[in-house]
């Protein structure tokens, strides 16, 4: 579904992440890994993904860094020669009520998740225009979408997401390229491993389990690929149900 | 030299005949929006090797063309 394409996906060294990073080398795109920390994850993913036969490389970047982004796009670029799909999946949490939640807390979610994503595609859609093509994907959360109470950082950045996602949308559309927003609910990974399964939150999904990171690749993958070529400024929920 | 510049490019990116780009001819006129026009510029900052920071918005070629001279001192 994804021959010949370069897909560049950050936050990529574990959870949907990482399932969104394999499943597109399984899909035939050579894949670039960005990691904020973890490179032993990070290069494990990559010799993971290089099994299917793609080429695939990770690159450390602090994606709330605006001139690293910068930086980090332009060793994909000479690594892979070009690159066609973006997924800005790179997140982080810092719980805590409003009422006592600390200046940093607000400010580093926001800059990872949020300008993290404008930093990247700030810097990839040049590519894209000129080549009149192009896909990129933002990871948001049905958080941003219902607020959950607790993560008003985190819930703010992934509704800014989907504003982030509609006004690229509308803006690149003319050139070709697609901008849409996946809102996971809960996903088994290191970032819900608070959430079990006797946890009340459990009983508002009607659908009655938590979802797998490959539940979200999935439709990730389909976003990427030329079948979608005719949605763009979408979100869509992975959720089992929870935020319909 | 660089309307000059900025109207090879125009005529790279519409086909229109470059020499019938005057100073006064708006990017309007020749159907080329803002889109186009920050892609031209990005194209222009590799050629000169200099970055240009669009601040307003630019409706005619010579207005460009002044702008990025003016960036080149």
């Amino acid at each position: 579904m994804l021959k010949g394409k370069t897909a560049l996906v950050t936050g990529a060294s574990r959870g949907i992440g990482r399932a969104i990073a394999l499943k597109f080398a399984e899909e035939g795109a050579d894949i670039a890994v960005l990691y904020a920390g973890n490179a032993e994850k990070a290069r494990e993913v990559a010799a993971k993904a290089a099994e299917y036969g793609v080429k695939a490389q990770a690159f450390q970047c602090d994606v709330s860094d605006f001139a690293a982004a910068a930086q980090t796009v332009d060793a994909v670029k000479n690594a892979f020669g070009t690159i066609d799909i973006l997924v800005n999946n790179a997140g982080i949490t810092k719980d805590g009520l409003v009422m006592s939640m600390k200046e940093e807390a607000f400010d580093s979610v926001i800059a990872t998740n949020l300008k993290g994503a404008f930093n990247m595609i700030r810097h990839c859609t040049p590519v894209f225009v000129r080549r009149r093509s192009g896909r990129i994907i933002n990871i948001s959360s049905v958080a941003g979408l219902l607020g959950n109470p607790g993560q008003a950082n985190y819930a703010a950045s992934k509704a800014g997401l989907v504003g982030l996602t509609k006004s690229v949308a509308r803006e690149l559309a003319s050139r070709g390229i697609t901008c849409n927003a996946i809102a996971p609910g809960f996903i088994q990974t290191d970032m819900t491993e608070n959430i079990t399964q006797d946890n009340p939150l459990m009983s508002r999904i009607p659908l009655g389990r938590v979802g797998q990171p490959e539940e979200v690749a999935a439709l990730a993958a389909f976003l990427a690929s030329d079948a979608a070529g005719y949605i763009t400024g979408e979100v869509i929920r992975v959720d089992g149900g929870l935020a319909m | 030299m660089i309307l000059e510049k900025i109207a090879n490019l125009i005529e790279e990116h519409t086909g229109c005949d470059a020499a019938s780009i005057k100073e006064d001819t708006t990017f309007e006129s020749l159907g080329i929006d803002s889109l186009d026009t920050v892609e031209m510029v990005m194209q222009l900052e590799e050629e000169l090797g200099i970055e240009i920071e669009l601040e307003e918005k630019m409706s005619t070629v010579g207005e460009l063309a002044k702008f990025i001279e003016a960036k080149m001192g």
